[in-house]
């Protein structure tokens, strides 16, 4: 499994940066129905694997995965450290047990899906990062090989996050709001669209 | 001395978790080890992985480990830092369901008999049963 170190700097750079940019949006949104550390944490992470990009973009692909969640998990200092980190240390691993992108695509992502899931022992429905997560696995599965593939999952993540806004929160520090939770965009979501979309963009800008 | 099951305190702030440290040492004194960390890497209001596998560090004991937090992430982290132990030390760690402060505590004193993990981990964990 391999892929030209500049294509896997280029594709990281974008997704940190996106995540780097959106700290403030994230964090209003967690001031709203949580602890408002959001989007300052993700930050520290993702400033944190953008310092180990050289490294990571040299790395065989499984390996480079896993760098990017044990660094999540060592520096993100929240929930959502242990949450994405345990992605990136799935996709790694299935990667590492030979699966291939992009023609696994719909299978690694679900690796990471199910540890996201397992680590916060959440389904989606309960306003999370996993109301966005599983409707894009869902079109992955379903839409894979169509030359509009990126284009729908796209769409896909941006509906989803709006379908955060009427649920009620029953997983995290937002469920303790109860109902007032109610109204509002769930950071998690939020920021997972922002990584599925930095991905989307790359992949259009460089296909 | 007998081993008895060390203590773990893990919250958001290093100040609750220092302060739930002395409230355990002033019930046990020094029969049962603790340890305790709070904050982000940053140093604000949040856990840190690296800090807890440190603090799992200073309280190990053979006879295991229980682990008490406060707030989701706390128990989200302390769940991660497990993992990433030696596969051996790993089902010698118990992450309680429990108040931290009252199953710090309770937890604690129940070590200091000589109880096993589970035992220990009962005790905590009863605090929070309907």
């Amino acid at each position: 499994m391999s892929i030209q170190p500049e294509r896997l700097k280029t594709l990281v750079k974008a997704a940190a940066e996106k995540v780097i940019a959106s700290a403030g949006e994230l964090t209003a949104l967690d001031q709203a129905i949580g602890d408002g550390d959001h989007g300052t944490n993700m930050k520290r992470g993702f400033e944190a694997v953008l310092g180990k990009l050289d490294a990571i973009a040299m790395q065989p692909l499984d390996e480079a995965f896993k760098t990017i969640g044990k660094t999540l998990v060592m520096t993100v200092g929240g929930a959502s450290g242990p949450l994405y980190g345990s992605f990136f240390l799935a996709v790694g691993d299935a990667l590492s047990r030979n699966r291939r992108l992009p023609e696994d695509l719909a299978e690694v992502f679900g690796s990471g899906v199910g540890a996201v899931s397992a680590r916060g022992r959440s389904q989606p429905g309960e306003k999370t990062m996993l109301d966005v997560l599983v409707p894009v696995l869902e079109t992955l599965q379903a839409e894979a090989g169509r030359p509009d593939l990126i284009a729908r999952v796209r769409a896909k993540a941006s509906e989803a996050v709006t379908r955060t806004m009427p649920m009620q929160a029953t997983k995290g520090r937002a469920s303790y709001l109860g109902a007032r939770s109610v109204g509002h965009i769930d950071p998690g979501a939020q920021s997972s669209c922002l990584l599925v979309h930095a991905v989307c963009d790359m992949l259009e800008a460089q296909p | 001395m007998t081993d008895t099951v060390g203590i773990v305190i893990v919250s958001h702030s290093k100040d609750i978790a220092k302060g739930t440290a002395d409230m355990v040492r002033q019930m046990v004194g020094n029969e049962v080890k603790v340890a305790f960390c709070g904050g982000n890497p940053d140093g604000g209001l949040g856990t840190n992985v690296s800090l807890i596998i440190d603090a799992i560090d200073r309280a190990w004991s053979p006879k295991g480990v229980a682990v008490l937090v406060d707030l989701g992430g706390a128990e989200t982290n302390s769940e991660m830092a497990v993992e990433m132990l030696q596969p051996e030390r790993r089902t010698l760690v118990a992450v309680c369901n429990a108040p931290i402060v009252e199953g710090a505590v309770m937890a604690a004193t129940e070590a200091a008999g000589g109880s096993s993990l589970e035992q220990v981990r009962a005790v905590a964990e009863e605090l929070s049963a309907d």
